[in-house]
């Protein structure tokens, strides 16, 4: 095959209305295609009412800019944007739970959090949690120094992402917005009624 | 339960008493119903159940209004829709209940999205207050059908109603169109609420239907048309679609360029007219084929560049500039490399590119693709619609029905052989006459497709051409055409085999013929039992006057040809192929 491109990590970044099931119409794009999603926050934006989502996926360009259009396709999507690494500041965050004991006993707590840019979150008698957030390498080299000491339990978040060179659509988006503001979700609000209705 | 009939609600009324501010209670069913008959619906196809009583009881009311089409299969529902869509230009409704009335439709939304049908199907769910509670017919119908549907969405409250039915009709026919499925809980549909009226939708904020056209592209596009040498236009549904046949054919006559169609784009500009060279893909005619990857430039109007259109794609037209005009960016660039992408409606896209456009006749090129006509005519063409066989082929069916028709009738076809021959020879003088399933390729079709098809245009002759095969998979709506008196012609070209896969069978698989042989019932008894008139031939002699019997037929008439049993339908693009390597037996 001609064209075959390196395959290398994406952030894509999609402005969505707050929609239930969007998730899943999005999450369908790259499964349909087996394509593996590495890590997905969903969170607001800087705009009420309008969402965002960072998905990161491992692929070649050409098969990433086709995804992301067929995700702005959707009818509830206003905008998705695919960038390298480079193209953006990224930062995942995470926790590490080990016993306050061991820790105390071993190593000098103080020499850990200033080495690895953490902090403890939580010092109880029996355990401690640390907090770290960095690039993956980061994260992952507070695991490998914990790990010895018994490591009871480690969480990574998803990688959220700002992209470096964005004021343009910020300023589209909050226009947009202004001008039609968005539409609040619609719940399901009678799951808890059960009891008190007769159906057949 | 003592349903009070409101009258008709017309959008002028709904104004006037809310000017009146006159508060008017409505149940949610109730809500829906309007909305239909706002939005001009007049058939729905549909089947009851429990989770859309409510609607059902509704609709008893309405039924002065509302033309509601039993069906027997929510599967049929679904397919008479898009045969009603495809020939209406409308939007298809559908009804169906619950949990296995709405899986049944999922082979009809898939069908429908793949071909940009435009239809609105509403499904009856569980009571809000049970879902994810394993009820009864309870089916998670939302996350089912988000892969095959362009937008789904579930009511659960009453006052939600008016405004999501209203999204559904502007997003199922706007822009690329495709089916949408609203289902709405039991509670939602008996719920009464302070009905503020039907607005009717043109705009949500974060849906872009129509690309906005750059004149740049428009312009590039133009100098490289200008300055072919051999320019070559290829067309799909999207002429169709977007109501864009006489802009196309004023583009067409105006550059002088040959013009070939995917299966879908037949009939947008008619058949015999003489820059029509064809149909394109593994069973299309020779010239087109070949001389894609001919052409300097390569101008793709509303098509898709689908696989069984282009056969190899690292081998396809890489010798051309491609143009490709689409609605939908997210085809531009899927499979084939363009050179000038225009985005937009063509009906806005074609009268600017003809506007500058040169008036051009490509006189030496246009008899290059006709020599191939001639070509494929000796080797392919005449043998099929000439035998010499004892038994009748396909082909000579499809010529004699000609000259019946006359190329003004509705042709509905199913999935298979038939299906490739009914394309390659059937005339067709108009757009929207041509009725399959091209996408998804889904047999059992056609007889329900047909159906809906002449709802949707009563006023012509509508004929459904079908395998043995796939007549057997949804013949259970002949019961349809019996109760609601559906007068539609139906062919089976029996070869009493599944006869595509045997075709490859026989030349990909050394003839081991493994589950291909297919028995079926005396056809013309089954139509009989449903009070349907039929008539069997496996003569020659006969079949003209078959042919003009079936069409004098007051009501359906079900005409069953026996043809030769191991027939190939060539031309053939192997899969795997380059169109170029188009093969004549």
């Amino acid at each position: 095959m001609e064209n075959q491109q390196e395959k290398q990590e994406f952030n894509i970044t999609v402005y969505t209305e707050n929609q239930i099931g969007l998730l899943s119409r999005i999450a369908i794009i790259f499964t349909r295609r087996k394509i593996n999603i590495d890590s997905l926050n969903t969170s607001p934006s800087e705009i009420e009412s309008i969402h965002r989502f960072n998905i990161v996926i491992t692929e070649s360009e050409d098969v990433v800019r086709k995804l992301c259009r067929q995700i702005e396709k959707q009818v509830e999507v206003l905008k998705a944007y695919y960038h390298t690494n480079e193209d953006v500041i990224w930062q995942e965050m995470a926790l590490y739970k080990v016993s306050t004991d061991i820790i105390a006993e071993k190593v000098s707590v103080e020499r850990l959090l200033r080495e690895n840019g953490a902090r403890a979150v939580v010092i109880r008698k029996d355990y401690t949690v640390f907090e770290t957030t960095g690039h993956r390498e980061e994260t992952d080299n507070l695991i490998s120094i914990l790990q010895p000491y018994g490591l009871i339990e480690f969480v990574r978040s998803a990688r959220v992402a700002i992209i470096k060179d964005s004021e343009g659509f910020n300023s589209k988006l909050r226009e947009f917005e202004r001008l039609e503001p968005g539409e609040d979700v619609i719940e399901n609000e009678f799951l808890n009624n059960a009891d008190t209705i007769f159906t057949m | 339960m003592g349903t009070q009939i409101i009258g008709e609600i017309t959008e002028e009324s709904v104004k006037s008493q809310q000017v009146k501010s006159q508060k008017i209670e409505l149940s949610g069913s109730q809500a829906l119903l309007d909305a239909l008959i706002i939005e001009g619906v007049d058939t729905i196809f549909g089947y009851p159940g429990g989770a859309i009583m409510p609607i059902y009881d509704a609709l008893y009311d309405y039924s002065d209004r509302l033309n509601h089409i039993l069906v027997r299969h929510e599967q049929g529902g679904i397919h008479a829709g898009q045969g009603y869509a495809r020939t209406s230009g409308k939007v298809g409704v559908v009804f169906a209940t619950s949990g296995p009335g709405a899986t049944n439709l999922v082979t009809g939304l898939a069908d429908a999205q793949i071909d940009s049908t435009p239809l609105v199907c509403i499904t009856g769910q569980v009571f809000a207050h049970l879902l994810g509670t394993d009820a009864f017919q309870e089916t998670d119908v939302i996350n089912i059908t988000t892969p095959v549907t362009k937008w789904n969405y579930q009511v659960t409250d009453a006052t939600e109603i008016p405004e999501v039915i209203a999204k559904a009709f502007y997003i199922a026919k706007s822009g690329r169109p495709g089916p949408v499925l609203i289902d709405i809980t039991k509670n939602a549909q008996l719920q009464k609420f302070n009905y503020q009226g039907y607005t009717p939708c043109n705009h949500i904020r974060s849906y872009r239907p129509k690309p906005i056209v750059r004149t740049q592209y428009i312009q590039e596009a133009a100098e490289l048309i200008n300055s072919a040498k051999k320019p070559f236009i290829i067309w799909g549904q999207g002429v169709i679609l977007g109501s864009a046949e006489q802009e196309f054919k004023t583009f067409v006559e105006k550059s002088g360029i040959p013009a070939a169609w995917t299966v879908l784009g037949a009939g947008a500009i008619p058949t015999d007219h003489p820059q029509n060279v064809g149909m394109l893909g593994m069973h299309g005619n020779y010239g087109p084929n070949v001389l894609t990857n001919e052409c300097d430039v390569l101008i793709a109007i509303g098509m898709r560049f689908d696989d069984r259109v282009t056969g190899r794609l690292d081998k396809y037209a890489k010798q051309a500039k491609v143009i490709h005009l689409d609605i939908d960016p997210s085809e531009i660039d899927k499979n084939v490399k363009t050179t000038v992408p225009v985005w937009g409606d063509c009906k806005e896209t074609l009268p600017l590119l003809t506007a500058v456009v040169d008036e051009k006749k490509h006189t030496d090129w246009l008899n290059k693709f006709n020599d191939y006509t001639q070509k494929e005519y000796d080797a392919v063409i005449h043998a099929e619609l000439n035998p010499e066989t004892p038994e009748m082929t396909m082909g000579e069916v499809i010529k004699q029905l000609n000259e019946i028709t006359n190329g003004e009738a509705v042709i509905v076809t199913d999935v298979g052989q038939h299906q490739m021959v009914t394309c390659r020879y059937a005339k067709l003088n108009k757009t929207r006459s041509n009725v399959t399933s091209g996408g998804l390729g889904t047999m059992g079709f056609a007889l329900p497709a047909a159906i809906g098809a002449k709802f949707g245009t009563p006023e012509r002759d509508v004929v459904a051409i079908i395998g043995d095969g796939g007549f057997q998979m949804t013949l259970q709506e002949l019961g349809t055409v019996m109760q609601s008196k559906v007068d539609i012609k139906i062919i089976i070209l029996n070869n009493h085999f599944l006869g595509m896969v045997r075709q490859w069978q026989e030349l990909f698989n050394d003839r081991r013929y493994s589950f291909v042989d297919i028995e079926s019932p005396d056809f013309v008894a089954v139509a009989a039992a449903y009070g349907i008139a039929g008539k069997s031939i496996s003569d020659r002699a006969g079949l003209p006057s078959a042919l003009k019997q079936m069409m004098a037929t007051k009501g359906a008439f079900l005409l069953e040809v026996v043809v030769t049993r191991e027939n190939n339908v060539f031309p053939m693009v192997p899969q795997g192929c380059s169109v170029s390597e188009i093969r004549l037996k």
